[in-house]
């Protein structure tokens, strides 16, 4: 028997359907390598009984010729997807020990498509971090290393976890949600793809909320087809979210395609800023090398409201997150502390003690700029902004088909090292202007730096339009030819 | 603007968080530097401009106002970290 775990979903997939393996062995050395990897913390929840119960199924599904898109493939599940039966804590401590008695439209989708689960993805509290640092479960340790140099890494965030698992080939792919940048950043930072679709395009039903305006889920995968695949089957409208966009899902994958003749690439001329490694400008320019050796033609454009992007993302998704965590009473679910008597200090009790540094920092920092005689002078003044920001790529679009982009503004750092609020936010600096616009948009990996860490590439689409975000990808792999992984010492 | 412990303490009060006076003047120099770093937005000109409320344009949807679920109270409950007699129980409110 093959190494299995090396290998990439569509693999998997040609591989379990024409024979050569069966969905039990891709099961079993998946589930191995979830337990070898425990150093890595990537799990908060191992779940090998559901990937081998998923994985009998689809054996018998292919013996009666029934075998879903994705049978026999086992993922991993970011640990904001509501699982029936299944912890789900959202890397909180006040959701510690709940188990949802219903499931994520997004998971429903993957299992109906004849996915199974290996366990549930460690991630920064609520999704609020870029490092993993502020889970409660302890941070995910990044299976990547500086040359030379044991120091712990943390693998991006807020999807760290799902990036870690499939840069350490512990899973094939991963669900990951990102509200400004939490698939694509930690992407970046350990080598693999991620992408973020439309708006719309995957249900938020059952997804634990952050901010419900930007909040979105989408794929990762060591392979931009493998997004393409995982991405299919998670998408599709569902009347039970009143944002989900009511269209049919394309088939990226059979469409997939690198020739971008025609295509104009805009390179906006605001994201070349102080204070970028120069690895990653000169990885910049070769990407754009790369896509007109597809064919496309470079073309500067200018998004004007860049700046502005972090700081409106700074008091717009507090504000909707101050608003969401108002459920965590200690009532329904989670974690109760009884206070010093009555119902408010028990709900002030329940919520100092469940809640870490950084959720109580946003949820303050929410409630102040939508409370009475600040809201207009924040919380409306940000909408408008982000208006603006919405506008800058409207206009963009007409002169291009894709925005070419670093993914973020550096390889990934040491854990502790970035302790700083504000120099944490800044690692979004690059993404958050596509979450504010609800576009598509997607991190390939393009080359080491110096260090021997991977940087990404980001591509960003017009609504809808995931399609030729796939296919830059697609076109950047073939010519990146990053082929590197982590080397195991876990 | 900028805040100062007592706001930071009725905005800890407003968003339901017990905190200690050491935990209150440790977060208003945080809170600050966050509250003077998104006033930069104040620079931008934003006259007749509507504030974005959908990022992707679509008319919300109206379903028939029918009952499409329940009869579901005990998964409702089962999570709960105190019910009795089939209802969530919180420390009494009325005297």
């Amino acid at each position: 028997m093959s190494e299995l775990t090396t290998k990439t979903i569509a693999e998997l997939r040609d591989g379990f359907r024409g024979g050569e393996f069966t969905a039990r062995e891709i099961a079993e050395q998946h589930n191995a390598a979830v337990v070898a990897a425990r150093t890595l913390n990537a799990f908060t929840v191992e779940t090998p009984d559901e990937a081998l119960a998923a994985a009998d199924a689809a054996d018998l599904a292919r013996s009666s010729g029934k075998a879903g898109p994705l049978a026999g493939i086992p993922l991993g599940i970011k640990d904001l997807f509501a699982t029936r039966g299944v912890d789900t804590t959202a890397g909180s401590k006040i959701l510690s020990g709940f188990r949802p008695t219903y499931e994520s439209t997004v998971t429903a989708n993957l299992r109906k498509a004849g996915a199974g689960m290996l366990g549930k993805l460690n991630m920064d509290e609520f999704a609020m971090g870029s490092s993993n640092e502020t889970s409660a479960y302890g941070p995910v340790i990044s299976p990547w290393r500086r040359k030379g140099s044991n120091v712990g890494l943390t693998p991006g965030g807020s999807s760290g976890g799902s990036a870690a698992a499939v840069a350490a080939s512990i899973a094939p792919g991963a669900t990951g949600t990102d509200t400004g940048g939490s698939i694509r950043q930690p992407a970046a930072f350990a080598g693999i793809c991620g992408i973020k679709p439309t708006y719309g395009r995957c249900s938020r039903w059952g997804i634990v909320a952050f901010a419900s305006s930007l909040d979105q889920a989408g794929s990762m995968a060591r392979t931009v087809r493998d997004c393409a695949v995982l991405l299919e089957a998670m998408a599709g409208f569902d009347p039970q979210d009143s944002t989900s966009l009511d269209l049919p899902v394309p088939e990226w994958e059979a469409k997939l395609s690198s020739d971008l003749k025609g295509m104009r690439v805009g390179i906006p001329k605001e994201y070349r800023i102080d204070g970028v490694p120069q690895d990653i400008n000169a990885l910049w320019d070769r990407g754009i090398e790369w896509l007109k050796d597809a064919g496309a033609t470079p073309v500067e454009i200018s998004l004007p409201h860049t700046k502005y992007a972090l700081p409106t993302y700074y008091i717009i998704a507090p504000a909707e997150a101050s608003s969401n965590l108002a459920r965590y009473d200690g009532v329904r679910y989670g974690l109760r502390v009884e206070g010093e008597g009555g119902l408010d200090s028990m709900y002030a009790a329940t919520r100092a003690e469940g809640f870490g540094a950084e959720v109580k920092r946003r949820i303050m920092i929410g409630t102040y700029v939508l409370s009475a005689g600040f809201y207009d002078a924040y919380f409306t003044k940000a909408q408008r902004v982000r208006a603006l920001i919405k506008q800058d790529f409207r206009k963009a679009f007409e002169s291009c088909e894709l925005i070419l982009t670093p993914t973020a503004p550096s390889a990934a750092f040491g854990i502790g090292e970035t302790t700083d609020p504000l120099a944490m936010y800044l690692n979004d600096v690059f993404a958050v202007p596509a979450s504010l616009a609800g576009l598509p948009a997607m991190s390939v990996p393009g080359g080491l730096d110096e260090q021997g860490l991977p940087l990404g590439l980001h591509l960003i689409g017009n609504e809808l339009d995931e399609q030729i975000v796939l296919n830059a990808g697609l076109a950047i792999e073939q010519r990146a030819g990053f082929t590197h992984r982590p080397e195991k010492w876990w | 603007m900028s805040v100062n412990t007592q706001q930071v303490r009725h905005i800890a009060k407003l968003a339901r968080i017990a905190m200690s006076d050491g935990e209150l003047e440790r977060l208003v120099p945080e809170l600050n530097a966050i509250i003077g770093w998104v006033e930069q937005l104040a620079e931008v000109n934003t006259e007749g401009v509507e504030p974005l409320t959908a990022v992707i344009d679509q008319k919300l949807r109206l379903r028939d106002d029918v009952v499409t679920d329940g009869n579901i109270r005990d998964d409702i409950l089962a999570n709960s970290p105190e019910a009795q007699h089939g209802f969530f129980a919180v420390p009494k409110v009325i005297e």
